[in-house]
């Protein structure tokens, strides 16, 4: 269990407020300067030390990715912040922005700082209007201070800053979909390489992160690389926003240890599952894209990223679903292939037919009106999908229903037989 | 994907101006984009064409936007479609979004919604024959630990039962506004034993 000191976010809740006296007060903008001071490489090696991996999703080394970026500049580089927060049990962001946005916005300075980017966009997601509000006045706060704009924190560093609404596409939190949006045009992932890194956004130099990881890098800097990396186990270090949701006595956003065990994470502060820890029937641990896992392996399984990629899993953006054995889970499946199909972006075609194609199937298992070699089906459909498509939307498509068949099968089998039998003794 | 078309021809207004005051904000919203960049405003453009016109976008918001932005009207068409807060369809004076994808399902989104149809009397997509409800079903808000939740047009109202939502649509259709935010006890996402550190 995280010890009180080593909380990051220390009003994640807002109970203190986000004013930036209150911020300053928790910490906040405390001589930003001297830590501009120390140079971009110091700033660099220190997030490459401290193990810090991104927050978004996909888990990549922080410092690494921030490594990447051309050292020397003939070209605008740009720092993008991804707070396009959209996957389906993921509100950690959120939290961030509208209770702790000078945290994400001096992460942005220094980010920015690291990378030789005098700009830096925020991509918040459309319907974030009233933490759009927040973050919209706590950068006109820091102008205000003098910590952002021709000279940064006194530091002679010119920074901006700009706020950027999205209007309602999950895929827009995929990098180069978001780059698109930002440029004024249809979120449509963009073939990699280039890299943005290499050639993002406007053609320039461009590091996309995601708030939560932005956001820890005062922080770390602060407290040092070994405080940080003194938390969690190897290469899953630090602490970690996790949301819970779904069949938990009190759903809830909590700041733990990277590592910590699924168990005590639910048990100690969502309050259990309900009915008890024997109700559970399947837990998908990272938001929507991740790959469920049965009862028996949430028992012992740890919320890191790689406890979680050896079960076949994934910590993704740890939000954690949690469903106990009231949930028709073929039902809860279905809905995520429903919300996959409506956000496919329509740009590669396994996944904009396979979307609908694995709603449809998934459709009649609920009720078993199927055969079982349609099982075998969805799954091939599912493969074909997977790997198959510009970014991953379709994997993660693929990913939550070729783990229900994995874990499942003999709950569906038994589905399609109970359908076959009833109509058997309708007909006679 | 999800298929959208602009209004049909009978319900498009003829002709879309922004007020004086938006002209400004506009003006506003161009400085924070690079010079040779002003694309990257057609999205906030959008959303403050549609805020001037009762919350729904008309195919001449767009080619007013076009000509601002020196785009042709075709790739204002492409990305108002894309976007879905971009309402192409008349809507009522509140639009209530209900999120029905999986976290706020396992937490009784299906009760949120039968509450919805029965005291509106309207189907997803329908709108009130007063215009002062449109319901329509929506995905994830990104509000999980706080579910089932709604979006009444700017607001989100969370922690939602039955009693709850009963009583949201109770106000408005009273003219009252509501409390925004969680319907629980609570204030945001907190645990229920909150140890406050700060």
């Amino acid at each position: 269990m995280i010890s009180a000191d080593n909380i990051i976010f220390k009003d994640l809740h807002g109970f203190d407020g986000s004013s930036i006296e209150n911020c300053e007060k928790r910490g906040d903008w405390d001589n930003t300067k001297s830590l501009l001071e120390k140079g971009s490489d110091w700033i660099i090696n220190e997030v490459k030390a401290s193990e810090l991996r991104g927050r978004g999703g996909a888990g990549f080394p922080t410092g690494l990715k921030w490594s990447f970026m051309p050292k020397i500049k003939n070209k605008p580089h740009y720092i993008v912040i991804n707070a396009d927060e959209s996957e389906p049990g993921t509100c950690k962001d959120r939290e961030i922005m509208r209770n702790e946005p000078h945290k994400l916005i001096e992460g942005t300075l220094l980010a920015g700082f690291a990378m030789q980017a005098n700009h830096g966009f925020i991509y918040i997601r459309g319907e974030f209007v009233e933490e759009a509000k927040v973050l919209d006045n706590a950068i006109a706060e820091a102008y205000k201070k003098g910590y952002l704009g021709k000279n940064a924190c006194n530091s002679g560093f010119a920074f901006d800053i700009t706020l950027h609404r999205g209007a309602g596409a999950y895929i827009c939190g995929e990098e180069t979909a978001l780059l698109e949006s930002l440029e004024g045009k249809k979120g449509q992932p963009r073939l990699k390489p280039p890299f943005p890194a290499n050639a993002g956004l406007y053609g320039c130099p461009t590091t996309v992160s995601n708030v939560e990881t932005v956001a820890v890098v005062p922080t770390i800097l602060r407290r040092g690389a070994s405080w940080f990396s003194s938390i969690g186990n190897k290469n899953n270090t630090g602490t970690k926003l996790f949301c819970i949701s779904g069949h938990v006595k009190y759903p809830c956003v909590v700041e733990e240890e990277m590592g910590v065990s699924l168990k005590e994470l639910i048990e100690s502060h969502a309050g259990g599952v309900i009915g008890g820890w024997d109700n559970l029937l399947a837990i998908i641990p990272g938001g929507s894209s991740t790959p469920l896992i049965p009862a028996s392996i949430c028992e012992t399984v740890n919320m890191d990223f790689d406890s979680l990629k050896s079960e076949g899993t994934g910590l993704g953006t740890a939000g954690v679903i949690v469903m106990d054995k009231s949930t028709d889970i073929v039902k809860a499946i279905w809905r995520l292939s429903k919300f996959y199909k409506h956000e496919s972006c329509g740009q590669c075609t396994p996944c904009r037919e396979g979307t609908g194609w694995v709603m449809r199937s998934m459709e009649k298992l609920i009720h078993g009106n199927a055969d079982i070699k349609d099982i075998d089906a969805l799954k091939n459909v599912c493969d074909q999908i997977e790997g198959h498509t510009i970014c991953a939307l379709g994997d993660a498509a693929a990913w939550p229903v070729q783990a229900l068949i994995k874990h499942f099968r003999p709950e569906i089998e038994k589905r399609i037989n109970n359908y076959k039998n009833l109509n058997l003794i309708a007909a006679e | 994907m999800s298929v959208r078309r602009p209004a049909p021809e009978n319900l498009q207004p003829l002709k879309f101006v922004f007020t004086k005051e938006n002209i400004k904000v506009i003006n506003e919203i161009l400085l924070k984009y690079p010079e040779d960049r002003k694309v990257s405003a057609l999205l906030p453009l959008l959303d403050l064409a549609q805020r001037q016109h009762h919350n729904w976008l008309p195919k001449a918001a767009m080619s007013e936007i076009a000509i601002i932005l020196g785009l042709p009207m075709i790739k204002v068409l492409e990305v108002a479609t894309f976007y879905t807060m971009y309402n192409l369809h008349p809507v009522g004076k509140n639009l209530l979004q209900v999120c029905t994808t999986t976290p706020c399902w396992l937490r009784g989104s299906d009760d949120i919604v039968s509450v919805c149809k029965s005291k509106l009397g309207i189907d997803f997509g329908e709108t009130t024959s007063d215009n002062k409800f449109t319901l329509l079903e929506v995905e994830c808000l990104g509000a999980c630990s706080n579910a089932p939740m709604v979006q009444i047009n700017d607001d989100y109202y969370e922690d939602l039962d039955k009693e709850a939502i009963e009583k949201i649509i109770e106000d408005l259709k009273n003219g009252k506004q509501p409390k925004i935010g969680p319907q629980s006890h609570r204030k945001g996402s907190e645990p229920k034993n909150i140890k406050v550190v700060a």
